[in-house]
């Protein structure tokens, strides 16, 4: 007769173990550099709502090189945020249906991609009208 | 006509030794159509009798050998050792208690299988005189790719939710949820419902998305599990609107 | 069995829209005002005060730029507190969630009462 004495291996440092697992809290990990750049969103609001000197403070910031350095490593995982949100949103968007059949997961994917182009230069354009 | 050789480094386990898991390595020959199993009962038959492991169809539809393979959730009768370098390290599946070498507890997950109502609830007593329950393909469509399951618990090993938190009800027995309610024929999502809207239910999720990635079957747990966040945030908001909602 | 319904579906609601917001807008966003904007790269006067004022005083301005400040944080307060969760490092998941989506509800606040400020 044999004693059972099952087992359990750790935890820990799971994420570093396999590609997939680390890519995954890559992606996750961009939420940190969009949650400190909407904090420097906002903090242009009440710039915006204290006036033109406060205005100015907040945009001579933005030319430190400490700040731009910053928003280059934003732009760069909020690129990335973008490109695995998509990535995975056939398996989260509701289904969609087209003439009775599924649509496909590229066509989903095609489509949010040029919804991103559409929006992203709209914005370019729209900042840059007045130049 | 002359075989390469090649080193399996197993993870080995006596429940009644005392010790931790360590890894064995042992020389196997590598033939074309060597499967990792194949090098498994090799290594069983020729150098070490006491080496357990779970095995059965070698055609990938039983779901027995599942095992770690340079750390990724794989059936050893699908994988050949002719793709392998000079080693390769074979665990028991990630996340599970070890019983004994590369065999896992498989209770828990068992239990959740049990638990969960994944069986046809038909509306009404059906009469057999009045025939079969036809389905359309579109109504077939819907669910068919989540009825392939094999209960090899891949996704639980590729899953991190299940392995940092095993309440969790993991990829395959919520895939299987999500393939009754989805069949026409069935009366039962209401039933199911308790247990998707649960913490431990498809809310334990993070769609990490490696359980779609390792099913042997092509099964897309991690497709179930999200479908089923929109039916269970719908549920949520809409029991204020309905008098017979659960709390 | 009794098993207790998640009150997840409200985080993750807003989590869903905030990273629909974010993968469309936040790259072009932070071209305009971080990396383009600041150094006069899109014309000298496109982050200029009075024109930035002219975007949010109206109320069509304000509604379009209260979800791209607010939706983002919680995107990032949900991924925050689960990825805490994964790294093993929470001590309890209620103060976590707390402090993650309490800082969210209170940044969306602050965006509100400002937008509406600058009047």
């Amino acid at each position: 007769m044999s004693r059972r004495r099952p087992y359990v291996r750790p935890m820990a440092g799971w994420w570093r173990r396999n590609p997939h697992h680390f890519l995954y809290m890559v992606r996750e990990g961009t939420s940190v550099f969009v949650g400190a750049y909407a904090v420097v969103l906002l903090w242009a609001l009440t710039a915006l709502a204290d006036g033109p000197d406060a205005w100015s403070t907040w945009l001579a910031t933005m030319r430190h090189p400490l700040a731009v350095l910053f928003h280059l490593v934003v732009f760069v995982a909020a690129c990335w945020h973008t490109v695995t949100w998509f990535a995975v949103s056939p398996k989260t968007m509701p289904p969609m249906r087209l003439g009775g059949r599924p649509v496909p997961a590229s066509a989903l994917v095609g489509g949010q991609y040029l919804a991103a182009i559409v929006t992203s230069g709209a914005i370019l354009y729209a900042a840059a009208a007045a130049a | 006509m002359s075989t390469r050789t090649i080193h399996m480094e197993i993870l080995r386990y006596h429940p009644e030794r005392g010790e931790a898991p360590r890894f064995e390595s042992f020389e196997v020959p590598v033939h074309h159509d060597s499967s990792l199993l194949d090098g498994l009962r090799y290594v069983k038959d020729r150098i070490d009798g006491s080496l357990s492991f779970r095995w059965s169809c070698r055609m990938a539809v039983c779901g027995s050998c599942g095992v770690m393979v340079d750390g990724e959730p794989k059936l050893g009768c699908q994988v050949f050792l002719r793709d392998y370098g000079a080693r390769v390290r074979v665990e028991p599946l990630a996340h599970f208690p070890i019983e004994r070498d590369l065999a896992i507890d498989q209770h828990d997950f068992l239990d959740k299988l049990q638990g969960a109502g994944t069986w046809l609830v038909p509306a009404q007593t059906l009469d057999p005189a009045e025939g079969p329950r036809r389905q359309t393909p579109a109504e077939l469509e819907r669910f068919s790719q989540f009825s392939h399951c094999i209960n090899c618990l891949l996704c639980y090993a590729a899953c991190p939710q299940y392995g940092l938190d095993p309440d969790f009800t993991g990829p395959a027995v919520l895939s299987l949820v999500h393939r009754y309610n989805e069949d026409s024929r069935d009366a039962g999502k209401a039933a199911r419902m308790e247990l998707l809207d649960a913490e431990e239910g498809v809310w334990g999720c993070t769609l990490v998305g490696h359980c779609s990635e390792v099913c042997p079957k092509a099964v897309d747990p991690a497709l179930a599990i999200n479908r089923n966040k929109i039916e269970s945030a719908k549920d949520y908001f809409l029991r204020f609107l309905t008098p017979r909602g659960r709390p | 069995m009794n098993r207790r319904r998640s009150h997840e579906p409200v985080f993750w609601v807003l989590f869903g829209a905030g990273g629909v917001v974010a993968a469309l807008t936040l790259p072009a966003l932070v071209l305009v005002t971080g990396l383009l904007g600041p150094h006069d790269l899109l014309g000298e006067d496109a982050l200029a005060y009075g024109r930035m004022r002219a975007l949010a005083a109206p109320w069509p301005g304000k509604l379009l730029l209260l979800p791209l400040v607010a939706l983002p944080l919680w995107l990032a307060a949900h991924r925050i507190h689960h990825s805490m969760h994964d790294l093993g490092v929470q001590v309890r998941p209620v103060a976590s969630a707390l402090v993650c989506y309490g800082l969210a509800a209170a940044g969306s606040a602050l965006a509100l009462v400002t937008l509406v400020r600058i009047g």
